[in-house]
């Protein structure tokens, strides 16, 4: 295999020729996740004929379009419901799914819930930008309290999903929160959610300047993307200043977002156990005919 | 040395504002969007880092570093800095 070392031959090896550049906004967040899921994939070395990718309706359910690879885009929210079934026909594909946060927390909140309960194996990629961006900015149940959209023009007043942490209540084996702005940290953890069997939840707080940042006057792209950095803590630092903070520290990073990697155990994923399963069975089966002779 | 793809390049200008050693600038020629994009400034102290290219949200750059230059690495924004008390 040639070793990709440029952005270029990463992007030939990748992107679906013809379909780039993307219809994304001038500053939207989705581009760089894709390019990081890029550079994980490679570094993995995965064989992309066994990596399916999945997605739902939005802006970033639109990012398997865009990868020379096979993809299934079904209907808004059900991506997860899809994936479970390649997984179940063929549980040695890699499943991906790129989501939004209205596709993957609103109207398929409980396709999630239980994938990530049932441990089924598969990285959900779920791009959090507080806003139905692709149909004019609907509230997200992601977004924070105080949020302009067009469904809320005074504001937010509805306590917003933290879906990091609800995954992590589910029990998911792997679940990571990061920005799109600084590249290492994300595509290490990437590849760690993919090489975990089980369930895999990666939410990346991406910047959507249409939709979101001009509405809830966040500024040009330039303040808004430096508003991701100035209203997230990694998680380490938010702990150790808890701790051992002063109460003026406390209270300057008592309201930011976490990043981090909050949860990485190894519980059996679902196909690990139903295999278990299946096996007992046959073996209960043979003995009993055994048993008739 | 940055190659830059003009046609894919939405003018964003973040490659321009993250570069940790401001070596970046807009060209001046439009591409077919109407968008000025980066190119390096004639005076730089561009050490590869690659930032440029890791968040572009278009893919339109690739930094393919010159061997015999080798210039201190800055990696001021290459992690997350949000903790960080300023
Ligand atoms: C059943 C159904 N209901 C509503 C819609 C309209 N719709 C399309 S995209 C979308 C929201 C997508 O939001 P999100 O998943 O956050 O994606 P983004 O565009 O923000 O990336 C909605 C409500 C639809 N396509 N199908
Ligand atoms: S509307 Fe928002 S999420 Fe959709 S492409 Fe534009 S910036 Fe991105
Ligand atoms: S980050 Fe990419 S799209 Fe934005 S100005 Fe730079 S080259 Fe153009
Ligand atoms: S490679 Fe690094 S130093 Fe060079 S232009 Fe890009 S961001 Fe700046
Ligand atoms: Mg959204």
């Amino acid at each position: 295999m040639v070793e990709i070392k440029t952005a270029d031959e990463l992007n030939k090896k990748f992107l679906r020729e013809g379909m780039w550049p993307t219809i994304f906004c001038n500053g939207c967040g989705h581009g760089v996740v894709l390019e990081y899921t890029f550079w994980a994939l490679e570094e993995l070395g995965l064989d992309m004929d066994k990596v399916i990718f999945a997605s739902g309706i939005g802006c970033s359910s639109r990012l398997p379009g865009y990868i020379n690879a096979d993809g299934l885009h079904t209907t808004h929210g059900r991506a997860i419901a899809f994936a479970t079934g390649i997984k179940a026909a063929n549980p040695d594909f890699h499943v991906i799914i790129f989501t939004g946060d209205g596709d993957c927390a609103g109207i398929g909140g409980n396709h999630f819930i239980h994938a990530a309960r049932r441990n089924i194996d598969m990285t959900v990629i779920m791009i959090n930008n507080f806003i139905y961006g692709m149909t004019g900015g609907q509230l997200a149940p992601t977004a924070p309290l105080g949020s302009i959209a067009t469904t809320a023009p005074y504001g937010n007043i509805e306590h917003p999903f933290d879906i990091s942490n609800l995954a992590c209540a589910l029990g998911a084996n792997y679940v990571a929160r990061w920005g799109v702005s600084h590249p290492y940290q994300p595509i290490k953890s990437i590849k760690e959610g993919l090489e975990k069997r089980g369930f895999s939840l990666l939410e990346f707080l991406a910047p959507c300047p249409t939709a979101y940042g001009r509405r809830n006057k966040l500024g040009d792209i330039k303040k808004h993307w430096a508003w991701y950095d100035d209203n997230t803590i990694l998680i380490e630092d938010y702990e150790k200043i808890m701790k051992y903070g002063t109460e003026e520290e406390k209270a300057q990073v008592k309201d930011k977002i976490q990043l981090g990697v909050f949860q990485d155990i190894q519980k059996p994923g679902f196909f690990e156990s139903y295999e278990k399963l299946v096996d007992r069975l046959r073996e209960k089966e043979t003995k009993a005919k055994e048993g008739k002779k | 040395m940055i190659e830059v793809k003009d046609d894919w390049c939405k003018g964003c200008n973040i490659c321009i504002d993250r570069c940790p050693v401001d070596a970046l600038e807009e060209s001046d020629n439009l591409n077919r969007r109407g968008v000025r994009p980066p190119k390096l400034k004639e005076e730089n102290e561009c050490n590869y880092c690659r930032l440029c290219e890791l968040i572009c949200p278009d893919l339109a750059i690739t930094v393919i570093p010159e061997e015999d230059d080798k210039k201190p690495v800055k990696k001021t924004l290459l992690t997350p800095v949000g903790g960080k008390l300023k």
